[in-house]
């Protein structure tokens, strides 16, 4: 608890302390009879310890012609309670609301430390290695690009850099919502806002801080607020409109019917007037809106909180609220369903070992940095002795020549091998076909394709599952590549060859089919997909971890890339939306029926507070379960 | 021109009047408050004294709600 909530509490307790007694003895319980004036002065007591900030709030509010807000409401209903002789009644509204206030203070404080100690991903200092080779703790703000940081197990990742020196496991939680730790050793890069476990780094920055991951997603999470969504800006615009709505109202049941029964000459008197302005201010007391106007916020707060402990960062409520009617999903394959690095997966048809062959081409094409020959290296796994090639010839569009080990190697295409006569053997398999001819004699064929994800599968069916109607894949790659893939992931759907601006008009084609039936949500890794993540409803981007382009684009940031978050974005969306719409419904129908209910007179102050109190403490409760979302 | 400032605030919907009471406030070009953070960031217009404008702001502020501090 802090100050103000712990001054709160001083007065409540002061205030029950002195309200118990004296209501007992108002009411009766206690055989004491106090003389009527004095009974006031007491009961003032407790009334303005507890109540004397609403009731200053309330006159500042009327000085600042911002007269209708619960302050005025409260104040005007417990003054008239008890100058109407209501005084235990009164005084409780006041004392009880109070505690209604307390209560969602705490509440808000508690999920909000929830939250940021999950996102606690801001360094506090970094530590500079100096040219003498000391080491001095700095601001990560002074620390220039390229210098040497040294990273303690224990410490923060104050900026992104590269690793020059050590190895260690790395925390990414506090990034990605992943409890796994990474490993990470000499030449890796590694991102501001991991926690080095175990080993020391010494990591050569490659960005200032404010350019650097952890500073990007805080950002990104501060701004977050300035989005707001359509139900956030309707409980505002409705308070606007229902406060002063409820004060005329409670005003015309103070005034109207009474005023009516004297003339009609049903009743008269005092007791008649004072009956239906206790009414009204019971009915003001009912109306109060606190419980949708904290309520609804704070439920988006809350789920825009748990969402980014799971590593979904999300830019604004309104698109947590878009998400949650999204009915359709387009992706991207590479780097979306595919992890997008290629792998050798099969060596065929080869009369040599496989692995000779591997050597033999892995040796060839050492001297390319295209991603095919940089497969061909990574499954050759071995230091590569650049004095074993000679005599490169690369020829543009077929493949490589080159004499390894005084062994004439050609690897590349069937063009290759037509053009240097030799016959080769098709391959059914889907992927890249590197063929080789050693010495002039046809030695097999490699195939290299892209790797699924490993959630690639479950992904797709968790998405049907959290109610996605329709799943299509659009890729740039080859046909059979891409029904292959869209087979083994279990899509139905997919466009192949198409070309970055053909993914701008296949999104809108099936943004036109989609149109009244949800949303449809584009998946992509960033890379040439910008205008396709701005032109569907809404733009999810993954494995965004280090790409600028991605969180710029995105409307939705999926920090790992995991495409399993997808489905859990959705669900966390739908949890947190369902939330809202059972508090908007619940305060609202309790309300409204308590509110005819006072009107009919068969509800005093005492319902009137559990309407007011106990729906708010109710709608504060609910709206905090959009906070736990991890095992959703 | 943009600064950020740590606040205080109660409820999430008084953070929202703050925003909106920042906004209208004259010589800020765009202002949001997260509640999730309680910080406050403030564009200024090209040009002017951001202290005197955020004065200006958290007597705005103040008016709208009485209980939030903004710390300059």
């Amino acid at each position: 608890m802090n100050k103000k909530q712990k001054n709160l509490l001083t007065r409540i307790v002061i205030a029950a302390v002195f309200f118990v007694p004296l209501y007992l003895i108002s009411e009766g319980i206690v055989p004491l009879s106090l003389p009527a004036p004095a009974l006031y002065a007491l009961f003032l007591i407790p009334y303005l310890t507890v109540g004397y900030d609403i009731l200053r709030k309330a006159a500042l509010g009327i000085r600042n012609r911002n007269v209708f807000d619960e302050c005025f409401l409260m104040t005007v209903a417990t003054a008239g309670a008890i100058a109407l002789g209501e005084l235990g009644e009164g005084v409780a509204v006041m004392l009880l609301y109070q505690v209604g206030e307390l209560f969602q203070s705490i509440a808000v404080g508690r999920s909000r430390r929830s939250i940021t100690d999950l996102m606690d991903i801001r360094p506090d200092y970094a530590n500079l290695e100096t040219e003498d080779g000391g080491m001095e703790r700095v601001d990560p703000d002074e620390v220039e690009t390229g210098s040497i940081i040294v990273v303690q197990p224990g410490e923060k990742i104050p900026i992104d850099g590269v690793v020059v020196e050590g190895a260690s496991t790395l925390n990414t939680s506090a990034l990605t919502g992943e409890s796994a730790p990474r490993e990470a050793g000499v030449d890796d890069t590694v991102l501001s806002g991991c926690i080095n476990l175990s080993g020391v780094l010494r990591v050569r920055t490659t960005a200032e801080f404010d350019e650097s991951t952890a500073s990007k997603i805080l950002d990104l999470v501060e701004n977050a607020a300035s989005r707001k969504s359509r139900s956030e800006n309707f409980i505002s615009r409705f308070a606007r409109v229902y406060t002063p709505f409820v004060c005329y109202a409670a005003l015309a049941l103070a005034l109207l019917p009474p005023l009516f029964c004297t003339i009609a000459g049903i009743g008269s008197g005092m007791a008649l007037w004072r009956d239906w302005l206790l009414r009204a201010c019971t009915f003001l007391v009912i109306s109060c809106p606190c419980a949708l106007v904290i309520s609804i916020p704070l439920s988006f707060f809350a789920g825009l909180g748990g969402a980014s402990s799971q590593g979904i960062l999300v830019k604004g409520s309104n698109y947590l609220e878009t998400l949650s009617q999204v009915t359709a999903v387009a992706f991207d394959k590479t780097g979306t369903i595919t992890k997008g690095n290629f792998e050798v997966t099969a060596v065929h048809h080869s009369p040599i070992d496989e692995a000779k062959l591997l050597e033999y081409a892995a040796l060839a094409e050492c001297h390319s940095s295209h991603p095919i020959s940089l497969s061909l290296q990574r499954a050759y796994g071995r230091e590569i002795d650049r004095s074993r090639v000679s005599d490169v010839e690369e020829i543009s569009g077929h493949g490589i020549c080159a004499t390894v080990d005084g062994v004439k190697v050609a690897v590349g295409n069937e063009k290759l091998m037509n053009r240097l006569g030799v016959p080769f053997q098709h391959c059914h398999h889907v992927g890249t076909i590197i063929h080789a001819a050693v010495n002039g004699e046809y030695a097999g064929h490699i195939v290299i394709s892209d790797e699924l994800k490993s959630h690639a599968r479950e992904a797709v069916a968790a998405l049907k599952r959290a109610g996605v109607r329709r799943a299509v894949m659009l890729t740039g790659d080859a046909r059979s590549v891409a029904e292959q893939v869209a087979r083994d992931v279990g899509l139905t759907d997919c466009r192949a060859e198409l070309l970055p601006q053909d993914k701008v008009s296949c999104v809108e084609e099936l943004l036109a089919e989609n149109a009244g039936r949800g949303k449809l949500a584009f998946v992509g890794d960033g890379i040439n997909d910008a205008p396709v993540l701005s032109r569907a409803d809404i733009g999810i981007a993954m494995g965004a971890l280090g790409s600028d382009a991605a969180i710029e684009a995105a409307d939705v940031v999926l920090m790992d890339d995991d495409p399993l978050k997808i489905a859990k974005a959705i669900r966390i969306s739908r949890k947190c939306l369902g939330i809202v719409r059972q508090n908007i419904a619940f305060a609202l129908g309790v309300k409204a029926v308590c509110l005819v209910l006072s009107a009919l007179g068969l509800a005093n102050m005492w319902v009137a507070i559990a309407a007011d109190v106990g729906v708010m403490i109710l709608a504060v409760l609910n709206a905090i379960r959009c906070l736990f979302v991890k095992h959703l | 021109m943009k600064k950020s400032y740590k606040i205080e605030v109660d409820c999430a919907n008084c953070a929202n009047l703050m925003e909106e009471a920042a906004r209208k406030t004259e010589g800020v070009k765009d202002c949001v408050v997260s509640f999730m953070t309680l910080k406050m960031k403030v564009e200024f217009e090209e040009g002017v004294d951001a202290a005197a404008v955020m004065k200006a702001v958290r007597d705005n502020c103040k008016k709208v709600e009485d209980d939030c501090e903004i710390y300059l």
